[in-house]
């Protein structure tokens, strides 16, 4: 009886039966409710970017890149991106380590608290970066009085500013890499005559390798789309902070053509990271 | 051991207490260079940990640790004459295997092309020199084993410790590596130290054996006095003995549960008597012949194939495991809940003082 019944069900499925019954597939099987609102969405991801590509102004492209302005404000981005990459790197991946491979007190907290900037807007970044290194702030008074260093409104700040917002990337990826590396691969170091840090060095840093340079490119993307707290800590001054997504901005005020070429440069540079990260990423499995 | 005594700058001396909330390992551990030790348990025993502790991976709460006179509780890993094989071996998945091996020394201040001429060195005597450029990766299980134990020769250590040396190989690889694992002790001058829950392993490659049971020594001895004397359930099960505990009376051992044995050897006070599974003869009907004067009534708790005996588990009167032909469980019919009588001459039990 049982097998009858079974053989049955089965023949209703091949005929296709109890499908047409249920909610309208296309020809994948995709239910429609899913569907339109998934292209949907799709579009309105895509579209902005397709309007920059249609409306971008081809012809003069070549001279609207050339100008001294758009260079100085590309230069700049790129150095200071990678500079505030480079800070990252320096405090960020010892950070990390620190985080996953000790215990101490308030450790959760201290985690959270790295990953703040992540959510805090960055004006408010740039406000609070202000008031801690500002020429009056709680530490930038000393650094003035003690140094002669000054930080906002300089280069230096927007490198400041930049790793600011940029090192939670860097530190979340490098935790979660380290985290899934065995760490008995250390211990076996040490007893093989290494200190705690050469067997950081010559075993888990190559071991996280594919970790760090993924998190140094977040952290890098991050930092060369920085606006907020950069304008807000470092100011607007060609040459010296305006960098790319603020001559955007102050481009499209006065000439939009310039604005979206400016566009266009940081769209290719996107794309360009994606396609370094593809491996990582981009692949489901 | 009484050598130790005199020489005591010589090889390993340690009183490991490592206090980890409701677990507590207290083991006592002595060795002259040349002797190889298993410690030996079951799983949670604390091996693992004395391991650890041995290594200084682990902090002793309490005892002392003294390898060829030096003090090392409080020396860093990093600082102690001791090399590891680690039960998964924890090769270094990025390195060659020249570069493994090669490891240890150059962290002991060697230049790069003298640790790799050690290294290269190594992996020759354990005749792996063809796969010196290879990563571990693409190592198979018994290579990369050899490449884990040179790894932790090259720094010569004076404390060898090897977790489940051969626990990750197939029963195969396992005979052939258990064999070369056995030359490479015998010449290694120094003490090594193996953890493992194989009573095989530990039989044919130490020369004394350490079980430790619930974080204590429960027996230590040579394999031969081990296997025969058993002292514990666990050790009885390993070596394949009925253990039992009691009170001797000249020929006569009256167990603390009750029933009564009759032995050759002439004790007493507090014994252990042990038996063989294959000594256990079965009847269904009480024999009439008094030859053996061990008999007891009892009910089959299980059956299971053991190589090409049935080895039967029996409860009631004594409880025992008895070892018989396939023809003979099935002439006696037997199955769980029959009833059955168990004999055992009395020449083929032996007892011995706890």
């Amino acid at each position: 009886m049982t097998k009858l019944d079974t053989s049955d069900a089965a023949a209703e499925t091949l005929k296709g039966g109890p499908r047409r019954r249920r909610v309208r597939m296309t020809g994948h099987g995709v239910p429609l409710p899913l569907l339109v609102p998934a292209l949907v969405g799709l579009a309105f991801l895509l579209l902005p970017l397709l309007a920059l590509l249609v409306r971008a102004p081809w012809r003069s492209l070549p001279s609207q890149l050339t100008s001294t302005e758009v260079w100085q404000a590309l230069q700049l981005s790129l150095l200071s991106a990678t500079l505030a990459t480079a800070v990252c790197l320096v405090l960020g991946v010892p950070l990390a380590w620190l985080l996953a491979r000790t215990e101490f007190p308030g450790r959760r907290l201290v985690r959270a608290l790295v990953t703040l900037p992540l959510v805090l807007p960055p004006v408010v970044g740039g406000v609070a970066l202000l008031l801690a290194l500002g020429r009056n702030g709680v530490v930038g008074q000393w650094l003035d009085s003690w140094f002669g260093i000054t930080l906002p409104f300089t280069t230096t700040g927007v490198v400041v500013a930049e790793a600011f917002v940029a090192m939670p990337f860097l530190v979340i990826s490098v935790e979660g890499t380290l985290r899934a590396a065995d760490p008995r691969y250390e211990e076996a170091a040490q007893t093989l005559g290494a200190s705690r840090f050469t067997a950081f060095r010559r075993v888990t840093l190559p071991l996280i390798a594919p970790g760090i340079a993924a998190g140094s490119v977040l952290a890098w993307a991050r930092a060369l789309g920085e606006f907020g707290a950069t304008i807000t800590f470092a100011g607007n001054f060609p040459g010296r902070t305006q960098t790319m997504p603020l001559a955007v901005y102050l481009a499209l005020q006065n000439d939009p053509e310039a604005a979206i070429a400016l566009s266009l440069v940081l769209l290719a540079v996107s794309i360009a990271v994606l396609a370094g990260l593809r491996d990582r990423w981009m692949t489901t499995s | 051991m009484t050598d130790l005594i005199t020489t005591p700058d010589k090889g390993l001396d340690a009183h490991l207490v490592v206090d980890r909330g409701t677990f507590r390992l207290d083991v006592e551990l002595t060795a002259a260079p040349g002797d190889v030790v298993a410690l030996l348990g079951p799983n949670g025993a604390g091996k693992t940990t004395a391991l650890r502790a041995l290594a200084g991976l682990a902090r002793l709460t309490d005892g002392h640790l003294r390898l060829d006179g030096a003090e090392l509780d409080r020396t860093p890993p990093e600082s102690r004459p001791v090399g590891v094989v680690f039960q998964d071996y924890l090769l270094f998945p990025h390195l060659t295997a020249l570069d493994n091996v090669g490891f240890g020394p150059r962290c002991q201040g060697a230049t790069k092309a003298e640790s790799r001429a050690i290294a290269a060195e190594w992996l020759e005597r354990m005749g792996l020199a063809e796969h010196a450029g290879v990563k571990p990766r693409r190592l198979s299980g018994g290579q990369a084993q050899r490449v884990a134990v040179a790894r932790a020769l090259a720094t010569r250590p004076r404390l060898l410790l090897l977790d489940e040396p051969l626990a990750a190989l197939d029963a195969r690889t396992r005979l052939d590596v258990r064999a070369q694992l056995r030359r490479h002790l015998a010449e290694f001058e120094a003490v090594a130290v193996l953890v493992t829950h194989d009573p095989l392993d530990a039989m044919v490659l130490a020369d004394r054996l350490v079980v430790i049971e619930q974080g204590k020594i429960v027996q230590e001895g040579t394999p031969a006095d081990i296997a025969r004397h058993p002292r514990t359930d666990y050790i009885a099960q390993l070596v394949g003995l009925n253990l039992y505990k009691g009170s001797a009376d000249g020929h006569t051992v009256t167990l603390d549960t009750g029933p009564v044995i009759t032995t050759t050897e002439d004790l007493t006070g507090e014994v252990f008597v042990a038996f063989p599974p294959s000594a256990v003869t079965l009847f269904r009907d009480r024999p009439t012949g008094a030859s053996a004067r061990n008999l007891w009534h009892c009910e089959v708790a299980g059956l299971e194939t053991h190589g090409d005996q049935i080895r039967v588990d029996l409860t009631g009167e004594l409880p025992l495991a008895a070892d018989l032909t396939t023809v003979a469980a099935a002439e006696l019919d037997l199955h769980q809940g029959a009833l059955v009588w168990a004999a055992v001459k009395a020449t083929q039990t032996h007892s011995y003082p706890t």
